[in-house]
């Protein structure tokens, strides 16, 4: 049987549950904002003007084709810096590679309240030797990087479902890649190729990272026998890992059922 | 409510029909019936109350996702719940008063819920309640606020209370919600004791997050606890990295990783998180897909070192690695026999589509497990051995699969899974009763488990893509 005093402690249980659960929702107050920022130092009566500690390319003498590397340090207040010959607004100190195809004298600009002060610094560019062999192919910067020329000069191989082997249309994708990839790895004589297998989303992962291996294996077994260098070129199976896209039907599938080139470390 | 009562009545109906077809029930998730268990909220004093929420829904998620009670519904409940077991009373003696004529004789006398009858009778109709409370203390010594239940287990069937305590017990947590369900999570543990089973609190799901965009995805290897609360993230490779398993004791993971590019083996400690450096075969592009031998010091693989690819075996340390397979075909996701030691399943591409298959740990005697049709994969070996769950596309198209379960020694089968989305890589848990698998049914790839009737699915991850989990102690 109930006695008052046990109702009277059910009662206040429930209050103060009910309290409690009023409590629990109740938003944290936010923390209190940050401190402002400290109020910048007074600027100078008289500002003077910057200073160029240091204006540099290195080396100053460099073949054509090679990077000199320039390097500069500005002192004093500035609101500006700049460096002429298309290299454009700058930090006050920092350094940038260039890559100039006839000698260049550089112009570093630098404003600030006090005033504008110059500096110059000289990359001399020599002719290089012409090449013991092999006439000269077009300069590759103006080809673009590796990357750029695989993806414009360089299609993908398809392949069908649970299958590594080249079909018809992949055999024809991969002959007119073997002739730009002996080119692009002509023109980047330090570079290998990766072979991306990929595969799409059907069956188990573990299954489908084989596959990818196998048609990464068999794209590279037919460049090597129409005469790209094996050396240069690798295999990487991703599986599933990294579809081109992700819909569920056959038009997609056959986009992930690929091999993908890539630049190489 | 109505949906905890569809799911147990249909859990007992697939129950009966079951047991009649296969003996799968009868070692997996166990036969008869099953005791009916009334679990009412219980309630706290001062702060404790505010975690009560938490306690009265994890003691209620752990009892019921055992699947060894009928749980009865929380609406069938008389009006007032005992707090402890001395509240509960004894009825009166009956007193016979004569009923006049033309009148219906009096109500059956009722507690209200003080009487262990009340219980027992319609319409709960309980064999077991569990009654409590919780208490906020703050003992002066360390100042610490902790979280204070008193739980006790009722066996209903004994008319007097006071010999009706089937357990009675104290927890000591701090007072937070981890503490909450940590004293809720023990309390349960020690009802499933009592009766023979035992709790999941404590084991780990490991599994994979993805993030990042399908140009550059991430893909990072994650913890969690058996209920899907308490998930942290364990590798910061910020690459993809697949394919974990745990090691026997719980100590260890193994996994598969691109993070320096052609993927390779890692095996990492779990507490604390390091990694033990697998050594992976120069010139292999592809090793990967490990798992454990049942003594914890080797590891089989899938590797690309004789072609792609056959099964090896290796070292924890990745020295010693020997051959089991010729890499004809594909041949991946080893996984030894855990009560033997001296066999192995896989998943193969050597007679056409991928399929399951078995063999000696020596590479001899393969046979096909899976039956041809359609494709099957990611097998998985019940604690006993002698059962498989895996990922197979029976009854549905090329890449559709569902979670079936297969007697290894008689073939036959059952399915867990019925299209409900993709549902792949099933995975044992300790207790041999309950499967945790990847399903998309949501849209994206989450985390799911279920009982080993395919009863009781229930979500344990909503963030981004999760895939991939494995039950490790």
């Amino acid at each position: 049987m109930f006695s008052k005093r046990k109702i009277t402690v059910v009662c206040l249980a429930v209050s103060i549950a009910l309290f409690a659960e009023g409590c629990k929702k109740k938003v944290p107050a936010p923390p209190p904002p940050p401190p402002p920022a400290p109020a910048p130092a007074a600027a100078p009566a008289t500002p003077a003007a910057p200073t160029v500690a240091q204006f540099t390319a290195e080396p100053s003498t460099i073949q054509r084709g090679q990077s000199a590397t320039l390097r500069w340090e500005i002192g004093g207040e500035v609101t500006s810096a700049s460096i002429n010959s298309g290299i454009g607004t700058v930090r006050s100190t920092g350094s940038q590679q260039v890559t100039p195809t006839s000698s260049t004298t550089y112009t570093l600009t630098a404003t600030g309240p006090g005033g504008t002060v110059t500096s110059l610094a000289t990359v001399s560019v020599a002719t290089p030797p012409p090449p013991a062999s092999a006439p000269p192919s077009a300069p590759m910067t103006s080809r673009g990087t590796i990357t750029d020329r695989l993806s414009s000069d360089i299609q993908d191989a398809y392949f069908d479902y649970d299958k590594s082997d080249v079909r018809g249309d992949a055999r024809d994708a991969l002959t007119r890649d073997a002739a730009a990839l002996k080119a692009i790895l002509a023109d980047f004589p330090n570079a290998v190729i990766m072979v991306e297998g990929h595969c799409d989303e059907r069956g188990s992962a573990e299954y489908n990272l084989g596959l990818g291996d196998r048609r990464a294996s068999s794209a590279k077994d037919f460049l090597v026998s129409v005469g790209v260098p094996a050396d240069r070129l690798k295999t990487i199976s991703y599986g599933k890992e990294r579809p081109q896209c992700t819909d569920a039907n056959e038009s997609c599938w056959q986009k992930n059922r690929r091999a993908h080139f890539a630049p190489g470390q | 409510m109505n949906r905890i009562v569809w799911i147990t009545g249909a859990a007992a109906a697939t129950l009966a029909v079951l047991a009649a077809q296969t003996d799968f029930h009868g070692v997996i998730v166990g036969n008869g019936a099953l005791p009916a268990l009334a679990v009412p909220d219980f309630r706290g004093d001062g702060q404790s109350q505010s975690f009560m929420t938490v306690f009265n829904q994890t003691l209620w998620s752990d009892l019921n996702g055992a699947g060894i009670f009928k749980m009865v519904p929380k609406g069938s409940y008389p009006l007032t719940v005992p707090q402890q077991l001395s509240d509960f009373k004894v009825p009166p003696p009956v007193q016979n008063t004569p009923v006049r004529r033309n009148q219906s004789p009096p109500p059956p006398p009722t507690g209200g819920g003080l009487w262990i009858s009340d219980w027992s009778g319609a319409p709960t109709q309980a064999n077991y309640v569990t009654v409590g409370y919780a208490a906020a203390q703050t003992p002066k010594a360390t100042g610490n606020s902790l979280f204070v239940l008193r739980g006790w287990l009722v066996d209903l069937s004994i008319p007097d209370p006071a010999n009706a305590g089937a357990l009675a017990k104290t927890y000591i947590e701090s007072l937070d919600e981890a503490g909450a369900r940590k004293a809720a999570h023990e309390f349960a543990s020690d009802i499933l004791e009592r009766f023979g089973a035992k709790s999941l609190f404590g084991t780990h799901i490991y599994f994979v997050r993805r993030t990042g965009t399908l140009k550059a995805p991430v893909a990072e290897i994650w913890v969690m606890d058996p209920d899907g609360k308490n998930q942290r993230q364990i590798t910061h490779f910020n690459a993809v990295s697949d394919f974990p398993a745990a090691s026997p004791d719980g100590s260890k993971i193994a996994f598969t990783s691109w993070v320096h590019g052609n993927p390779g083996i890692f095996v990492f400690s779990v507490d604390p998180v390091r990694d033990l450096r697998f050594y992976n075969q120069r010139g292999a592009s592809v090793m990967a897909s490990p798992s454990f031998t049942p003594d914890g010091k080797q590891i089989v693989f899938m590797s690309s070192v004789s072609g792609c690819c056959g099964i090896f075996i290796a070292n924890v340390d990745g020295s010693n690695v020997h051959s089991i397979t010729a890499a004809r075909s594909i041949d991946s996701e080893p996984k030894v026999n855990p009560k033997t030691g001296s066999e192995i399943a896989f998943s193969s591409g050597r007679s056409g589509p991928e399929q399951i298959y078995r063999m000696n740990i020596d590479g001899t005697d393969v046979e096909r497990l899976s039956d041809g049709t359609g494709e099957a994969s990611n097998p998985s070996w019940h604690p006993d051995g002698q059962f498989l769950a895996y990922a197979w596309t029976r009854g549905y198209m090329a890449g559709a699969f569902n979670i079936f379960v297969m007697n290894v020694a008689r073939r036959d089968y059952l399915q867990l899974t019925h299209g409900e989305g993709k549902n792949e890589n099933p995975s044992w848990a300790p207790d041999g009763k309950h499967i945790v698998f990847m399903s998309d049914r949501t849209g994206r790839p989450q985390i799911w488990s279920m009982l080993a009737d395919g009863t009781q699915q229930q979500q344990l991850t909503s963030e981004g893509s999760s895939l991939h989990p494995v039950w490790g102690k």
